[in-house]
């Protein structure tokens, strides 16, 4: 899925020990019960993720889950990893000191569109353009759940909530837009019911060597339900969502003569537009290619708040070398000298003096 | 002026005399390397064998208006034939490189003091700028001092006319000749300094050069000039044997930090943000690669300690360091490690506030916030160092503590102790107390069902266990909601709540803190019987002055004169503010008068008003400077002088 000409490919797991034997969904389950809203989105997500670990065919004990407040940050107590529920926003944070300290974990990083985009935007742009080794599952559900619903930072304009009675005022986040300007190497979209694809961009990210964000549209049913039915229900879902992947052209929809979807996306100018296949000279299509930055942002253009069109996939994976790594060799280029006498003369300094005993 | 003199018969002209202890003050405009210059005159002092102490004093600016009053950079160094705990009151001696530094300074001076102003800045536009009306140099107005002019930057493009340099660059080294001429006045060994010269500007051979030939120029002006009619000696100091070097706070900080990775064996992790007057330790971190030590630069303060927390989650010694405005960033993650039970070092190094404040100055207005600053019921335990060479020790203990309770530790330092220096009895580096951390390994529960319970306390310390990510067989979720006691599950049961809060209170009480020190010396001579209070055959002083942090310096100082001038008077210094000495109550019952000097309005004061209902004194300053010793002398005469109290005696006098 990465591609990159120069870097060794060491994956994501590449420093993760491994082992042998079956895993098993409840391998990955703890004994906490689970406390979601029935009907929630997080629950689908949940069942992909407890589904999808076991495949990595890692250590268990060397998988963790760090999250912030929200519905969302619960997850880590259902997951029989190790896993830390922190404070609002913080999460991001917090992976890098674990990510960055120890290279044979594989750190995710569980967040919501109010942790991760209202309080804790700084640390989520920060981790994306230090390309620290996390995965950051962003849970979108356009609403704040567990403070009873107000609006958020991905609400549609003009959303009527408890806070905003007459309406939301403010322009919503496009979290992949948001992330691509961020730097980030890896960003990925799927939808909480779409358990193939979810588990699809999930194992892309486990791969990436560097930050990735995934992105996954998840419903509210309390606080905002149907959200994302416009890309549930089957007559619409064909019209408005556009899965890509790397090296194939980007046409969805209902298939047409040729098999593929009726609908291409093709290059108008310096953004890409929708278009008949065909009416459209197939040598227009545009071919999605993963390490282009500026492909993968007028991708994340193509969605608006409404969801007419909406990019699901991994949209960008391009690796660079990652801020932990990069801590790591530095060090390594220091040399251990960590003995005796270096610590010594740590202390000692250049300018020492040596005071004999008082013979006066 | 110094206390005592005794001239010598002086070996070489002019007439040595030979001083006890000297304190000397370096001022300029920022630019005028007046930092350097303080530094390279305390190495010559340390190198010598004098004992020492410095204060530097600069503006918060970065660069202030050249020749301005804002834009006054001072370093005042205090060096002496014998232990000495503070960088001095006044200076004997100000080093004035222009009109701004002398209006600025020239008002600490005692009468009869030193002043050596360099000419060649008193022109009229900088007399205006510093806000003269007149020249001070003409008009007599300090006349009660020895006033030295020199040219000094004319005589410094003198000395290096043959090197090609620009007259730019050659004026820039006018604060090597000041150095020069000092060092010639008190008789400085010269030859560290000039290899340090040559090391510092070892990319620029020119520049060491000239550097050099400014130094020699102002000892050569010392010697030849008729105008200085006395040098002074200050003979070596007596310290304990040993090997010794100069350290300020900030290194001794950033040193305990490293040898707290040794100490406990674990990787040592600092994430930070940049701020002063705590900078300074992440620039010293980051260069100790070669020790393992890990630092990351983060976006903010809370991403620093957030990191720091995941760090130590991960089984690393996670460390933050910053000041008063950052600890109010990261009040909800202390809070956050307050829940989880992890090793967490917190370094406040304070300064003026409240908000951005002072940035460059010091105060100790802090203690509240490190107490309590937090939401709920989250104690955690509070060191303070007492000196800069004590940063060291400080952060160490404070590590093995947060290490074997699992919690984070604050330690409260301040602008004085991070930039002040003194000679440092240099520790042992492989024999310092190791620290277990005692990572869990296995299951622990009770009931034989082969679980992990990670909320399941050491019954002794009441620690949880630590078990850190990669240990098969313990995996486990913590967070910031309330867990139940023992299994570590999410509780909201309310008696449960009750006794975690209790649990982990009692946790940090129990921490051992050593008994109190109490320094109560008789007085020497038995016959005497000046002065109030307790007379020479009584067991105790009628007062105790007691102290925390970098109050220490000027309260044994004053202390000091005040049992010169023959009086009693005990003292007591507090290293842990959190939790205090079980013996702190008793102490402070003894004492007839307890006074409590701090640089905030009575925080310690008010703690222990509240802990042992003792009608603690407060005796406060917020000036952004430390006390001068003279200035708690008189304080503690005055406590002296007013005798017992009418009210509250029969309590304090019940023992
Ligand atoms: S409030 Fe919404 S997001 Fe939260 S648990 Fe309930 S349904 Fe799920």
């Amino acid at each position: 899925m990465s591609v990159d000409p120069v870097m060794p490919a060491l994956g994501g797991l590449g420093l993760v020990p491994t082992r042998d034997g079956r895993q098993s969904v409840r391998d990955y389950t703890a004994d906490q019960e689970v406390r979601w809203c029935p009907g929630c989105g997080d629950y689908a997500v949940l069942a992909a993720v407890r589904q999808f670990l076991p495949t990595l065919g890692l250590r268990r004990e060397n998988i963790v889950f760090v999250s912030g407040i929200g519905c969302s940050s619960r997850f880590p107590y259902y997951l029989n990893t190790y896993g830390m529920h922190s404070i609002h926003g913080r999460a991001p944070a917090i992976a890098t000191g674990i990510a960055v300290t120890r290279p044979d974990l594989s750190v995710w990083v569980v967040t919501g569109d109010g942790d991760a985009l209202s309080i804790g935007g700084n640390h989520l742009i920060h981790a994306l353009r230090r390309n620290v080794n996390l995965k950051i599952l962003l849970f979108n559900n356009r609403i704040y759940g567990l403070t009873k619903g107000q609006y958020s930072p991905t609400s549609e304009v003009g959303k009527i909530t408890k806070s905003t009675p007459a309406g939301s005022l403010d322009l919503p986040f496009n979290p992949v837009s948001l992330a691509l300007g961020a730097e980030a190497g890896f960003v990925g979209r799927a939808l909480d019911s779409d358990r193939a694809q979810l588990t699809e961009v999930l194992g892309a990210a486990a791969a990436h060597r560097g930050s990735a964000l995934v992105e996954i549209y998840q419903d509210c049913p309390v606080f905002n339900d149907g959200s994302f039915d416009v890309l549930r229900r089957p007559e619409e879902r064909e019209e408005r969502l556009i899965p890509v992947r790397h090296g194939e052209p980007i046409r969805f929809g209902t298939p047409a003569d040729d098999g593929l979807g009726r609908w291409a996306v093709v290059r108008d100018g310096f953004t890409l537009k929708v278009v008949a296949a065909a009416a459209t000279d197939p040598e227009r299509v545009v071919v999605h290619d993963a390490t282009d930055h500026t492909l993968a942002f007028a991708l994340s253009r193509l969605s608006d708040q409404e969801l007419n069109h909406t990019v699901t996939g991994v949209l960008r994976g391009f690796r660079r070398e990652t801020y932990d790594d990069a801590v790591r060799a530095q060090l390594d280029r220091a040399g251990r000298t960590t003995g005796p006498e270096a610590r010594q003369a740590l202390l000692t300094g250049h300018d020492s003096w040596t005071v004999r005993p008082n013979t006066d | 002026m110094t206390s005592d003199t005794t001239a010598t018969a002086a070996a070489a002209a002019p007439a040595a005399v030979r001083r006890h202890r000297v304190v000397i003050r370096f001022a300029g405009d920022s630019g005028d390397g007046m930092q350097l210059t303080g530094d390279r005159f305390t190495a010559q002092a340390a190198q010598f064998g004098n004992d020492l102490s410095t204060l530097p004093d600069f503006p918060a600016e970065i660069r202030a208006p050249a020749g301005t009053l804002p834009g006054v950079s001072s370093f005042q160094v205090h060096f002496a034939d014998h232990d000495i705990v503070t960088p001095g009151d006044r200076p004997d001696v100000l080093v004035a490189m222009n009109p701004a530094a002398l209006r600025a300074n020239v008002g600490d001076l005692p009468r009869g003091g030193t002043v050596i102003v360099n000419t060649d800045e008193f022109t009229s536009r900088n007399l205006a700028k510093a806000g003269y009306a007149a020249d001070p140099l003409e008009d007599g107005s300090l006349s009660a001092h020895q006033v030295h002019k020199v040219a000094m930057t004319t005589l410094t493009r003198g000395a290096l006319a043959g090197t090609g340099l620009g007259k730019k660059d050659a004026e820039r080294a006018k604060n090597m000749f000041a150095l020069g001429l000092l060092s010639w006045m008190y008789h400085r060994p010269a030859e560290g300094t000039e290899r340090f010269l040559r090391a510092k500007f070892a990319r620029s051979p020119q520049v060491a050069e000239a550097n050099v030939l400014a130094f020699r120029a102002g000892h050569a002006y010392g010697e030849t000039t008729e105008a200085f009619a006395v040098t002074y000696e200050v003979a070596p100091a007596h310290p304990a044997p040993g090997e010794y070097r100069q350290i300020t706070g900030n290194t001794a900080l950033a040193h305990g930090i490293v040898a707290a990775g040794w100490t406990t064996g674990l990787p040592v992790f600092l994430g930070t943000y940049p701020i002063t007057p705590a900078s300074d330790i992440l620039h010293e971190l980051a260069g100790h690669k070669a020790m393992g030590v890990i630092t990351f630069q983060a976006e903010d303060e809370i991403a620093g300690v957030g990191a720091a927390l995941g760090a130590s989650f991960s089984g690393a010694l996670g460390v933050t360091t910053t000041s008063g405005p950052g600890i109010c960033l990261m009040s909800e993650s202390i809070g956050l490690g307050v829940s989880l039970e992890l090793p967490l070092l917190v370094v406040d190094v304070q300064r003026g506030g409240p908000s951005t404040g002072l940035p460059t100055k010091t105060e100790q207005a802090d203690l509240l916030q490190a107490m309590f600053g937090r939401n709920g019921e989250s104690p955690v335990p509070v060191i303070a160092p007492r000196s800069p060479g004590d940063c060291f020790h400080a952060v160490l203990e404070a590590a093995a503590v947060a290490v074997r309770y699992r919690t984070p530790v604050m330690v409260l330092s301040d602008g004085a102790l991070a930039n002040g220096s003194e000679p440092w009895l240099i520790p042992d580096a492989n024999s310092l107390e190791p620290v277990d951390p005692d990572l869990a390994t296995g299951p622990n529960a009770p009931d034989g069902s082969g679980e992990f319970w990670p909320y399941l306390r050491d019954e002794r310390t009441l620690a949880r266990p630590w078990a850190v990510p990669g240990t098969p067989g313990l995996e486990h979720r913590i967070g910031g909601l309330e867990k139940q006691d023992g299994k570590g599950g999410i509780s909201y049961d309310p008696d449960n709540h009750d006794r975690m809060v209790r649990l982990r209170r009692a946790k940090i009480d129990g921490i051992p803190v050593p008994e109190l020190e109490v320094d109560d010396p008789p007085l020497a001579d038995t016959d005497s019987t000046v002065g109030s209070g307790s007379g020479p055959g009584a067991d105790r002083a009628d007062l105790l002055v007691l102290g925390w942090g970098s109050t220490y310096g000027p309260i044994t100082a004053a202390a000091r004169r005040v049992r010169g001038l023959g009086h009693r008077v005990a003292t007591a210094h507090l290293r842990y503010l959190n939790p205090l000495p079980a013996g702190l109550g008793d102490v402070l019952a003894r004492y007839r008068t307890v006074l409590l000097p701090e640089m905030n309005l009575g925080q310690l004061a008010l703690l222990l008003r509240a802990h042992h209902l003792v009608d603690v004194i407060s005796y406060t300053k917020v000036s952004g400077l430390p006390f001068r010793a003279e200035e708690l002398q008189d304080v503690f005469l005055d406590h002296l002088d007013r005798g017992p109290r009418a009210d509250g005696m029969s309590f304090r006098r019940s023992r």
